[in-house]
């Protein structure tokens, strides 16, 4: 047997990464580890997962607290009931699947266990969105955040990269009450200016100043936001990107704010624009009554095919592209002359 | 219709005690019907079914201090059948757990003692129901939860026969036998009747005690208005465990013209009705009573 299939990131890392991930897994590993710490510090928490360990993080904890850690089979109904029962012992449990499954096969669990119980157990729902795009439509979760957003009590959390996963993490152990944790694939690349910065659960933070219009995003499309705002400036548009990681509840007066001074606003999302933040943000401007400009970029009433998650966001049309597309659109600015005299260089 | 019996009988119920659950078991079937009347409907048919197994539990075997219901080491119940919840209440009112003026208030609007209940409501309550198969997954947790943090806690969970209808149920099921929960003990009303009719004339659930041995559960079976039967089967459920009692019970149980009649699953009634229904709940605990009697004098 040869080193190159020993090390082949599908053996070490579950099936759901390919090749071209690889260098960037140490990243996404970091809310891996922060669970064990947390595990360390904490003997209430366990964590509860339906057969899907491997791919999700969840092993670290297993090898330090094996009797902490449960695999109830894939059964997900019945892996949401039991960390009810498990958080009504006193227990902390952390529940991790693939999100399409954590939330629509067991969303009436969800509901009614976590949300209407107001049980004290976290919901991790990893590969949310395309992120595990090659899955195709039944892997794909457009719709778990419609569903979420509408239970009464329910913390929503959307990191945009492996450390801020971490922190979330350790912020949603901390908090009392049910938790759910969006996350995507584990690649998108962390910055590691931002390591250790704390996470407060409900403000919005500011990762771009601007002032003619506003993008808000989460999860992955927060580093396409900020990169399609770097370019618009060039194209003289000033952009502020806000990254809304916390869905519920809603920074609602930084929202309005944005509204105000800006008067544009792109929702971003990779998630269908039904039910995510795109209604979020439409909801809360309209009721306050502020007369502004709104584009909804995400999954568009439709499911995405088959891909890679960069093409399915370029399909789609939430990737960095089309953000930049949209800013320009919105503001009424023409994009720059292509750049044509290249061969004189 | 197959009835269950309990192999091996032992005579583990005193007569007096076995007396008192007969009047326990009374008092709380005439809180039931009264509520109903009271608030104008209830699940009666159901509370009526599950009363027996109930009163057997709550008198005889869950180790539960009513000052220090918030004990963590206790044993917990869960009613998977949470339209059980006004049969639950009465019971809880004989054992001191909640008081007949928190039932009077049973089906008010925004009372806490209403159809389906809810742990943060009412103390005493372990977990919210009333959507069905969800409570075995629960009290699975709990008996994890218990185990993780060694406690000696029993958790028993009442499912209504029309939950084994719930994958959900069955999820449960294999993930407690997979966890050897030995002290986790399933009790399913069998009272054979859903909303639209007889299980084994709509969708039949039989063997059932074949589904749940096939699922890694130890299986006991009994008539689940018998208090020696009941007795004996929680007896011989603890600690050996997962194991599930299979209640063969009477929908409107104590009744008679509520007795087997799926439109009693949730009903009202009138003064009229209440006179009658109280008039044959006394009849038939009369009659359980001297059956006793003579019993015991047969036996001397």
């Amino acid at each position: 047997m040869s080193d190159s299939s020993d090390q082949s990131p599908s053996k070490v890392r579950g099936f759901t990464w390919t090749v071209g991930d690889h260098a960037l897994l140490s990243d996404s590993d970091a809310w891996g580890e922060a669970l064990v710490e947390a595990g360390r510090a904490d003997p209430r928490i366990v964590t509860v997962t339906a057969d899907l360990g491997e791919t999700t993080r969840l092993q670290a904890f297993k090898r330090a607290f094996a009797e902490r850690a449960i695999n109830v089979g894939i059964a997900e109904q019945n892996l949401v009931a039991v960390a009810a029962g498990l958080a009504a012992t006193g227990l902390i449990p952390v529940v991790c699947t693939y999100a399409t499954f954590a939330v629509l096969r067991a969303a009436e669990f969800v509901r009614t266990d976590l949300g209407y119980g107001q049980r004290n157990v976290k919901l991790i729902g990893t590969l949310a969105g395309v992120a595990y795009g090659q899955g195709g439509p039944s892997h794909h979760a457009a719709e778990d955040l419609a569903l979420l957003r509408a239970i009464p009590g329910l913390v929503i959390l959307a990191p945009s990269d492996g450390y801020e996963m971490a922190a979330a993490l350790r912020a949603a152990v901390a908090h009392e009450g049910p938790v759910y944790l969006r996350w995507g694939r584990g690649t998108e690349r962390a910055d590691p200016a931002r390591r250790d910065r704390p996470f407060v659960i409900g403000p919005i933070e500011e990762r771009h100043p601007g002032a003619d219009v506003t993008v808000l995003a989460y999860g992955p499309t927060v580093q396409e936001a900020e990169r399609a705002a770097r370019r618009a400036l060039s194209a003289g548009v000033s952009t502020r990107v806000l990254a809304v990681p916390t869905l519920a509840p809603l920074d609602r007066a930084t929202i309005l704010r944005a509204a105000r001074e800006t008067r544009r606003l792109i929702t971003v999302e990779d998630h269908s624009i039904i039910g995510g933040l795109g209604s979020a943000v439409a909801e809360t401007v309209a009721r306050a009554g502020i007369a502004v400009r709104i584009a909804a970029l995400g999954h568009r009433e439709r499911f995405l095919p088959m891909g890679v998650p960069e093409d399915l966001m370029a399909i789609g049309g939430f990737d960095e592209d089309a953000i930049y597309e949209e800013i320009l659109r919105i503001c009424r600015v023409d994009p720059p002359a292509p750049d044509d005299d290249w061969e004189d260089r | 219709m197959r009835r269950y019996t309990v192999d091996a009988m032992v005579a583990a119920l005193s007569s007096s005690e076995h007396r008192r659950l007969l009047a326990v078991s009374l008092r709380a079937r005439e809180r039931v019907v009264r509520a109903v009347f009271r608030s104008g409907s209830g699940h009666v048919g159901a509370a009526l079914s599950q009363c027996d197994a109930l009163v057997a539990l709550y008198e005889r075997h869950l180790r539960l201090d009513p000052a220090r219901l918030d004990d963590p080491a206790r044993d917990r119940f869960v009613l998977s059948k949470g339209h059980g919840g006004l049969g639950l209440a009465a019971v809880l009112v004989e054992r001191g757990i909640l008081t007949q003026g928190q039932l009077d208030s049973f089906g008010e609007s925004a009372s806490p003692i209403g159809m389906h209940m809810d742990h943060r409501k009412v103390a005493g309550i372990e977990a919210a129901t009333g959507s069905l198969g969800h409570g075995l997954g629960i009290a699975v947790g709990m008996a994890l939860g218990a185990r993780v943090q060694r406690w000696s806690s029993r958790v028993y969970c009442l499912l209504s026969d029309g939950e084994c209808y719930e994958g959900s149920t069955w999820e449960a099921a294999l993930c407690a036998s997979a966890s050897k929960l030995r002290s986790l003990c399933a009790i399913v009303d069998r009272n054979r009747l859903t909303m639209d009719g007889w299980t084994e004339r709509e969708v039949p659930l039989e063997p059932l005690a074949d589904k749940w041995k096939s699922f890694g559960w130890r299986v006991l079976a009994c008539d689940g208005h018998d208090f020696a039967a009941l007795d004996e089967c929680f007896a011989r459920a603890k600690d050996d465990g997962p194991a599930v009692i299979i209640a063969e019970t009477v929908k409107g149980k104590g009744v008679s013209f509520m007795e087997n009649k799926p439109e009693w699953h949730y009903g009202a009634i009138d003064s009229a009705k209440l006179d009658e229904a109280l008039a044959s709940l006394r009849a038939q605990h009369d009659a359980e009573t001297r059956a006793l009697d003579a019993r015991e004098r047969g036996a001397s």
